[in-house]
């Protein structure tokens, strides 16, 4: 199982919609840098065809450094520690920028 | 102890000579067939711009990319996957590549990144 | 596990050798092994022994040296990409005859097969892109 990593808003690439089409059954997503931005709730819809098994993560020191607040609560908050073990939950580690 | 061989594959997903990203994931794909790794290669999205024949990279003073991508073949590396909606979406037929080429659609996609060990994005 | 990292944007002009700096961090805090840390394409501007940020931001370069220094970190700047770019160690400076080199010293220019050897090597490769 993969998580892949997405560090662009959906405007600035095609980096979540390629990520999007990419995943397989419990693989998870993780929204860092710019990426976080995704998580806020008006981007709610681009998610919604993903499996049920696909887990979301975002960084949050991303998101607090970006001042978002209330955001689509289907992304799991973690830190840089939690990152490092999703990285190691999963089998591989995709980067989508 | 891990294990000998781990197969890779190489994302692509930038057009050619506006940005290195190209040149920067072909070079990382000799490399790693000359370490004999399992290898594959995907095109994606822009990606797929850089399979159009006939560059001629000169006019801007850089190196032609598609000479590299036919060495592709002299050094085994025969795993060329492209997505089909990004040919599509862009009007290329897939008869317009000249290259050895594998269509593969959202599922194919999805597969072939499953069965990888490390997968290195450009 | 054992980690590799690769890191292909600039300090500052993306977040991601800050980005890349930080899961580090956490990686050897958590008890893991970083085998190799690869700075390619723009990534190679971390290796830059010149940098001088603001005294109230950052020095990333100077942080992954620091980093670097206290756990015998293996720090690979590509080296295609790094002259290129103007990252020259010593020897690079004297073979093209340059007036100065600015490789930090707790970095190494090294060909890409370093960056293969650590995709086999290592249980998890993770890009940080520009």
């Amino acid at each position: 199982m993969t998580l892949h990593l997405i560090n662009k808003t959906p405007s600035e690439s095609s980096a979540l919609s390629d990520s999007l089409s990419a995943v397989s059954e419990g693989d998870a997503l993780l929204l860092i840098e710019n990426g976080v931005y995704a998580a806020l709730p008006g981007y709610a819809a681009l998610f919604t065809r993903l499996p049920g098994s696909v887990q979301c993560y975002l960084l949050e020191n991303d998101a607090q450094a970006r001042g978002l607040k209330d955001l689509n609560q289907e992304f799991r908050q973690i830190d840089y520690d939690g990152f490092v073990e999703l990285s190691c939950r999963y089998s591989k580690v995709v980067s989508w920028f | 102890m891990s294990d000998s061989k781990k197969s890779f594959l190489i994302i692509n997903r930038k057009a050619p000579y506006g940005s290195s990203a190209a040149r920067d994931a072909l070079d990382v794909a000799l490399t790693i067939s000359v370490f004999e790794q399992p290898l594959s290669l995907l095109f994606l999205d822009d990606g797929v711009l850089q399979l159009l024949p006939e560059h001629n990279a000169a006019a801007i003073g850089q190196k032609n990319l598609s000479a590299n991508l036919a060495m592709l073949e002299m050094y085994d590396i025969d795993q060329l996957y492209v997505c089909s909606r990004a040919l599509e979406q862009r009007g290329i037929r897939p008869s317009d590549i000249k290259l050895n080429i594998t269509l593969l659609d959202q599922n194919g996609i999805a597969t072939l990144i499953k069965q990888q060990d490390q997968v290195l994005s450009f | 596990m054992i980690f590799s990292i690769v890191i292909t944007g600039a300090p500052y002009s993306s977040q991601a050798s800050a980005s890349a700096l930080q899961f580090s961090k956490s990686v050897l805090k958590l008890g893991h092994r970083i085998h190799r840390v690869f700075f390619y394409a723009d990534g190679v501007h971390s290796g830059s022994a010149l940098a001088t940020p603001p005294q109230d931001e950052r020095n990333i370069p100077a942080e992954w040296a620091e980093l670097a220094r206290e756990h015998e970190l293996d720090l690979v700047v590509c080296i295609a990409a790094a002259v290129r770019r103007g990252v020259l160690d010593e020897n690079e400076a004297r073979r093209y005859e340059k007036n100065g080199h600015n490789l930090s010293p707790d970095f190494n220019l090294s060909g890409l097969g370093q960056l293969v050897e650590a995709g086999i090597l290592s249980d998890r490769v993770v890009t940080f892109g520009a």
